[in-house]
C-alpha cells in the first residue's frame, strides 16, 4: 500500500508537483475564503479565463508567462472591482462580461497561432508533467508572502469583506484592501494554474471555504480549516492524478467535492435543526436599560 | 458639527438642497422623511463620506464619530463572534493579528456597558434583535466617539427590541454622547426624541416633536395628508382617514 504513496516520488517531477498541487490547494483555500465571503465565488472562475486570454497573447507575442498574463489578469480583476463598487452593474455581470471577453481572446488567438495551442491545452486542464523547481521556488514564494500581507493586514481584510461601507467610514482604506486582495488572488491563479488548470481552479477557490464553514463560526479558525482542506485535496488529488493518469485539475477537484460531500452529508441534521429555529438566541440579560414592555408617553420624551 | 446650505447632487439629482443644521454636544437629533428624501445622504454627509456639491460642513477638530449600519445590510451568517465585530473597529497596530490585553479589556468594557458582556463568544446570528444592535453600536463606541450616527436603528425590528434600543441611546445621550439618527417611525422613535428634522430634499420643518410634528409640515414632507392626534401628552401621527364616499367606492371595486 505505502508504495502508492513512495513509488510515485523516485521522480523529480512527482516530487515537485506534490510540493505545487499541495501549496497551490492551501493558498486558493486560504485566499478562498475571502472571495466567497465576499460573495464573489465566481472571480476566480473569471479571474481564471481572463488570465487564459493573457496567456494566449503572451505565448504568442512571446512575453514572459508570469509577467504578462499577471498583469492582464491583475487589470481585469481592478476593472471589475471599480465596476462593482461603482455600482454601474452587477458583479456576476461584470466578471461575465469582462472575463469571458478575455477567456474569447485566448480562444482566437488559439485558432489563429498553432504553435500557442500546446502551452495553452496544457493551461486550460492543468498538468503535473513538467513542473520544474523553479515553479516550486514560485509558489512558495507566493505563498509566503500571501500568509505574510493575510497577517499584516488582518482586521483591515476583515473589516473590508464583512462591511466594506463601515470600514471606509472608520478609516480602512477599502479600495487598497480589494486591490490587495485582487493582486493576491491573482498571483495565486497564475501559480497554480499549471497544476489546476483555468477551468477547475474556481473550485479550488469555492469548495474549501465552503466546507469550512460549514465545520466553524469563526473566521480565523475558516481560514485555517480551508488551507487545510485545500492542502491536503492538492496532495490527494496529485497521487490520483499520477496513478490514474488523468489531469491533475480534475483530481484536485474531485477530492475536494468527495470532501464537500461527506462534510454536507455529517453537518447536514445540524443544519437542518438550526433552519427549523433551533437557534441558540439567549434571553436578554437584565440591565440597567432594560426598558418597560409598553411606553408611556409621560417618561418615553427624553431630555 | 455644522452644516451650512449644504447641497449634495448625485448626477444632475438634488438630493439634499440648502441644509443648514447644528448636531452639538449632547444632542439627540431624528431625521424623519420618506424613502428617497436624502436621509441617508444627510448621514453620509455629515460622517464625510458625500462631498457636498456647494455649502460647507465643519466639525470641530478632534471630533469622533461612530457609525451604526442598517442592521438589515448586514449578512447573519458571516463567521464571526461578537467580540470578532467590536474589535474590527480598533486599527491593527501591529504584526499580530490577535488582540492585546489592553484590547481585549476595553472589548469587554464596551460590552458590559452595553449590557452584554457574556456574549462575546456567540455567533451574531445566535442574538436577539436587541442583542444584535447592541453589538453594533459596541462597535461603534469602542473608538470612544463624541457623536454617533445611526442609520433607521430600529428598522425591521420587533416593538420589544425598538423600545430596548430607544431605551438603551437614551441612556448612552444621559452620558454625555450626541445621537443623529434616521428612522422612518414616527410614533414609535421620533416623538419621543427631544429634537426632530423634517426632510425631503430641504429641511420642511426642525425642533421639538410638538413643534414639528404637526400636519401642515407632516404633509410638506411626506406630500400626503396626515392627522396628528394626542395621547397622554405626546403627539401621536396618523394617516388622514378617507371620507365615507372613498370607502365605499374602494369596497364596490373590492
Amino acid at each position: 500500500m505505502i508504495h502508492y504513496l513512495t513509488d510515485p516520488l523516485s521522480y523529480a517531477f512527482v516530487r515537485h508537483a506534490l510540493v505545487v498541487c499541495t501549496v497551490a490547494g492551501g493558498l486558493c483555500g486560504l485566499l478562498g475564503v475571502f472571495v466567497t465571503l465576499k460573495g464573489m465565488s465566481y472571480i476566480g472562475h473569471g479571474l481564471s479565463h481572463a488570465i487564459f486570454g493573457g496567456a494566449a497573447i503572451c505565448a504568442a507575442i512571446g512575453l514572459n508567462f508570469f509577467i504578462g498574463a499577471g498583469i492582464w489578469g491583475l487589470m481585469t480583476g481592478l476593472s471589475v472591482s471599480r465596476v462593482t463598487r461603482r455600482r454601474l452593474i452587477a458583479s456576476d455581470a461584470a466578471i461575465g462580461v469582462m472575463t469571458t471577453a478575455s477567456f474569447a481572446l485566448g480562444i482566437a488567438l488559439l485558432g489563429l497561432y498553432s504553435r500557442v495551442r500546446q502551452s495553452i491545452e496544457a493551461t486550460v486542464f492543468g498538468s503535473v508533467l513538467g513542473v520544474s523547481m523553479t515553479d516550486v521556488v514560485i509558489i512558495i514564494g507566493v505563498t509566503l508572502a500571501t500568509v505574510i500581507i493575510v497577517i499584516a493586514f488582518y482586521r483591515q481584510l476583515l473589516f473590508t469583506t464583512f462591511d466594506p461601507d463601515v470600514a471606509a467610514v472608520s478609516g480602512v482604506r477599502t479600495n487598497r484592501i480589494d486591490a490587495l486582495l485582487m493582486l493576491l488572488l491573482c498571483a495565486a491563479i497564475l501559480t497554480s494554474m499549471q497544476v489546476l488548470g483555468v477551468t477547475l481552479i474556481a473550485a479550488a477557490l469555492v469548495i474549501p471555504p465552503v466546507v469550512a464553514r460549514m465545520l466553524t463560526n469563526s473566521f480565523s479558525r475558516m481560514l485555517w480549516i480551508s488551507s487545510g482542506i485545500g492542502a491536503a485535496a492538492g496532495a490527494v488529488g496529485m497521487y490520483v492524478s499520477y496513478h490514474l493518469d488523468i489531469s491533475s485539475g480534475a483530481t484536485i477537484v474531485l477530492v475536494n467535492f468527495g470532501v464537500f460531500a461527506v462534510v454536507f452529508a455529517l453537518t447536514g441534521p445540524r443544519r437542518h435543526r438550526r433552519a427549523l429555529g433551533g437557534t441558540t438566541a439567549i434571553p436578554e440579560p437584565l440591565h440597567h436599560s432594560a426598558p418597560a414592555p409598553t411606553p408611556t408617553p409621560a417618561d418615553a420624551t427624553l431630555p | 458639527m455644522t452644516l451650512r446650505s449644504v447641497s449634495c447632487h448625485y448626477g444632475g439629482d438634488i438630493v439634499l438642497d440648502d441644509i443648514d443644521l447644528v448636531i452639538g454636544s449632547g444632542t439627540f437629533t431624528g431625521i424623519v422623511g420618506p424613502s428617497g428624501s436624502g436621509k441617508t445622504t444627510l448621514l453620509k454627509a455629515l460622517l464625510g463620506t458625500v462631498a457636498p456639491a456647494s455649502g460647507m460642513i465643519t466639525r470641530r477638530p478632534g471630533l469622533r464619530i461612530g457609525y451604526v449600519p442598517q442592521v438589515e445590510t448586514i449578512d447573519w451568517s458571516f463567521p464571526v463572534t461578537v467580540s470578532d465585530v467590536v474589535l474590527m473597529a480598533r486599527p491593527q497596530r501591529r504584526f499580530a493579528p490577535w488582540p492585546t490585553r489592553a484590547e481585549r479589556t476595553e472589548v469587554a468594557a464596551t460590552l458590559e456597558r452595553l449590557g452584554i458582556a457574556d456574549l462575546g463568544r456567540r455567533h451574531i446570528r445566535d442574538l436577539s434583535g436587541g442583542q444584535q444592535q447592541r453589538v453594533f453600536i459596541a462597535r461603534a463606541m469602542l473608538g470612544s466617539p463624541d457623536v454617533l450616527i445611526m442609520d433607521e436603528p430600529t428598522s425591521g425590528v420587533d416593538v420589544r427590541t425598538r423600545h430596548e434600543v430607544v431605551h438603551l441611546l437614551a441612556d448612552l445621550n444621559d452620558d454625555g454622547l450626541a445621537m443623529v439618527l434616521s428612522t422612518h417611525d414616527l410614533n414609535g422613535i421620533a416623538t419621543h426624541l427631544p429634537h426632530i428634522v423634517c426632510l425631503n430634499r430641504d429641511i420642511k420643518g426642525s425642533g421639538s416633536p410638538r413643534e414639528v410634528l404637526t400636519p401642515e409640515v407632516l404633509e410638506r414632507t411626506y406630500g400626503a395628508p396626515m392627522d396628528v392626534l394626542e395621547h397622554a401628552g405626546m403627539p401621536i401621527v396618523v394617516d388622514r382617514p378617507r371620507d365615507r364616499a372613498d370607502i365605499i367606492e374602494l369596497r364596490r371595486h373590492a
